[in-house]
């Protein structure tokens, strides 16, 4: 593959994390698969060097030894396969009885493996390098919000330079949603199904209405949270026209909050809700579900937490298991390039309000009371 | 009374001859409490005396009836230990252990094993040993329910069985918890733990610490039956995931049907061995993209 597949490799991608696999391992999965896709293929040619070797001059009677030059390949970069398929490569010309051993290049002759050939035919395209080594032997693979263990779903990766990108991501402060599954009439100790049995409650009383009360509730005051951490004064126009088309973001470390939440179904026990969230980790979601199980005068637990979009990946440029190797990846990465390129830009763009309304200065001074209300009305939510 | 206890005695006496020789500790005990009847001092004594012999048919008062022991004479053969557990010490140190004698005598010849032991020689040492390995005293109802056997095992094989499993660098607490969950551990010979071990470990491609691992969590493999885990090598030896991603494939389908019995059955090994395009079409039969999405809801 040499250089040329790892300059497409630069850039973020998305895969699907499955449930009970830590997200370490998941990364250095990616990294192992990406190495094996791009020590793959054919190796260049070796490389020759002029050596000035010791020898009888061919042709000639006289038994003296002089330096002729000659052209042999070098055994730095000297591949296997190709001195086993090709066993007529000598590495260095018979000389007869006098041969400058090239010590300071290598100092033993590469042997060859018994059976090496076939097992290179099993386990193609690798080749072995048995001088230096595979071409490329790390890769740096930067993961960006985590999901725990028992989470699933969208994990966005970057490599290489698309390392920088996840920060920026980070910093737009993107929301995620998540599918959220409870059950109800148990409680754990660590929310999940597989803890500690602390209680056991009834249901029954439980219905649709009461749940989406509930959740409208939570994301009532989340809103609150929303507008606190933002730091906007909400009295500003500006700050009244972000509320409107949701756009309020905080400025920096806040807890979780949670933008949006509604129940998707309702089959008691089990219940499912959707959550558009930031700042969050997956036990926050966990003890979430447990908290709303206790408003609703019984208890709950959460069966799975699954990420379906992380900023502008959703579900489908997630990449499966199957996935995970060398072309599915740089295709991944190049097809999100101009979607990752047009969102991070839009995000850090300086705020809209300051400059989409140049011309109206303070509004409200001059409209008066009418503004005022409105004002009121928003600040009331 | 007299003659009453007479006819009890001889009834009992013959009982006793016709019994068989299988409940000897039952024989003994019941001897123990009778007296014996003497039928030549009574004779005399009834003619020093001079009263004559007391039939049946003589009326009794009323006090003297009350004063009868007259419980029900042991039955010689039977299918429960009930029958014998109040004349049993050994039958009610085991009761009082935890064991469940009903479970037990259920077992061909379990019965007999039992009353034939005798609380101070045999049990005594084998249940300090047990303890001594680590095993609960509220624990070792359900362990000797299971395997009243170990019983009748030597003391010294049982001892250099342990010490075999300790040469294999398992922990004393690790012992005792695979002695909970598998009781007929030790019951078996090194030899055969020996070759459990080893099978296991070149099967699987474990390492010894792995090997020891899974023991220690599911010591039933070393005592249960080899077969199915010989059917199914392949499965073993695939990674968890797949097994687990096909198999919750085929459930949300419908099509998880592992019971060669009824139809529409799927061998585990076509579960693993297949690729997933092949699998998808054959077994699931269902698309590859179906899979795919299917697999991003879980």
């Amino acid at each position: 593959m040499g250089p040329g597949g790892l300059a497409r490799l630069h850039g973020l991608f998305a895969a699907y994390k499955p449930p009970g696999l830590k997200w370490k391992h998941l990364r250095d999965t990616v990294e192992l698969q990406l190495l094996k896709g791009l020590n793959a293929g054919k190796p260049p040619a070796p490389e020759q060097r002029v050596r000035f070797l010791l020898g009888p001059v061919e042709g000639s009677e006289e038994k003296e030894l002089t330096l002729t030059a000659a052209s042999v390949p070098t055994l730095t970069d000297h591949p296997l396969d190709s001195m086993v398929r090709n066993p007529r490569v000598q590495p260095a010309p018979a000389l007869g009885s006098v041969r400058l051993h090239p010590w300071n290049e290598v100092t033993t002759w590469p042997r060859p493996i018994l059976g090496a050939a076939s097992f290179i035919e099993e386990r193609d395209p690798v080749c072995f390098f048995p001088v230096c080594g595979p071409t490329f032997t790390s890769l740096k693979v930067g993961v960006g919000h985590r999901l725990d263990a028992q989470a699933s779903g969208v994990l966005v990766l970057g490599v290489g330079r698309g390392r920088r990108l996840l920060t920026d991501m980070y910093n737009a402060h993107l929301t995620k949603d998540y599918t959220v599954r409870g059950l109800l009439g148990k409680a754990t100790d660590d929310f999940c199904e597989d803890g500690r049995l602390v209680e056991k409650t009834t249901y029954d009383h439980v219905t649709r209405e009461k749940l989406d009360r509930i959740l409208a509730l939570i994301q009532g005051s989340h809103q609150k949270a929303l507008v606190m951490y933002s730091s906007l004064d909400l009295q500003t126009q500006e700050a009244y026209e972000m509320a409107v088309r949701g756009l309020i973001r905080p400025t920096d470390k806040s807890p979780m909050l949670i933008t949006g939440i509604r129940c998707l179904h309702f089959a008691p026990p089990e219940f499912l809700l959707e959550v558009q969230c930031m700042h969050e980790t997956q036990k926050q979601l966990r003890r979430l579900v447990h908290e709303i199980g206790l408003e609703l005068k019984t208890t709950a637990l959460c069966s799975q937490v699954r990420r379906t979009r992380d900023g502008f990946f959703t579900l489908d440029d997630a990449l499966l298991r199957t996935q995970w190797d060398l072309h599915s990846i740089q295709d991944a990465i190049q097809a999100a390039a101009p979607r990752v390129a047009a969102e991070l830009e839009k995000s850090l763009r300086p705020e809209p309000g300051t400059q989409q309304l140049p011309g109206l200065g303070r509004p409200w001074d001059s409209k008066g009371p009418s503004s005022g209300l409105g004002l009121e009305s928003c600040a009331g939510h | 009374m007299w003659s009453g206890c007479q006819s009890a005695n001889s009834g009992r006496q013959e009982s006793n001859s016709a019994r068989s020789t299988l409940l000897p500790s039952v024989n003994e005990q019941s001897q123990k409490t009778q007296k014996t009847p003497n039928f030549d001092s009574e004779l005399s004594l009834e003619g020093l005396d001079d009263l004559p012999p007391l039939s049946p048919l003589q009326p009794v008062s009323e006090e003297e009836a009350v004063q009868i022991i007259a419980a029900p004479p042991l039955p010689p053969v039977s299918f429960t230990l009930r029958d014998y557990v109040d004349h049993s010490e050994t039958l009610q140190n085991l009761v009082l252990l935890g064991l469940d004698l009903s479970k037990i005598e259920k077992q061909p010849d379990a019965a007999n094993l039992l009353l034939r032991l005798d609380f101070e020689k045999d049990i005594k040492q084998i249940l300090l040993f047990l303890k001594d390995l680590g095993i609960e005293d509220n624990q070792l109802g359900t362990f000797l329910t299971k395997n009243y056997a170990i019983f009748s095992e030597d003391l010294e094989n049982l001892k250099t069985r342990v010490a075999y499993l300790q040469s294999k660098n398992f922990s004393k607490a690790d012992i005792a918890q695979m002695v909970r969950k598998a009781p007929f551990l030790l019951s078996f010979s090194v030899e055969r733990l020996d070759n459990r071990l080893g099978f296991f470990q070149k099967e699987l491609q474990l390492t010894v610490k792995k090997t020891r691992d899974l023991v220690v969590r599911l010591p039933r493999l070393l005592t249960g039956s080899l077969e199915p885990v010989k059917e199914n090598m392949k499965i073993f030896n695939t990674r968890l995931f797949k097994v687990k991603e096909r198999h919750l494939f085929l459930t949300y389908l419908g099509r998880a049907q592992y019971d060669p019995a009824k139809p529409n059955y799927i061998s585990l090994d076509k579960l693993v061995s297949m690729p997933d395009e092949i699998f998808c079409e054959e077994i699931a039969k269902a698309s590859v993209r179906d899979f795919e999405k299917f697999l991003k809801t879980l």
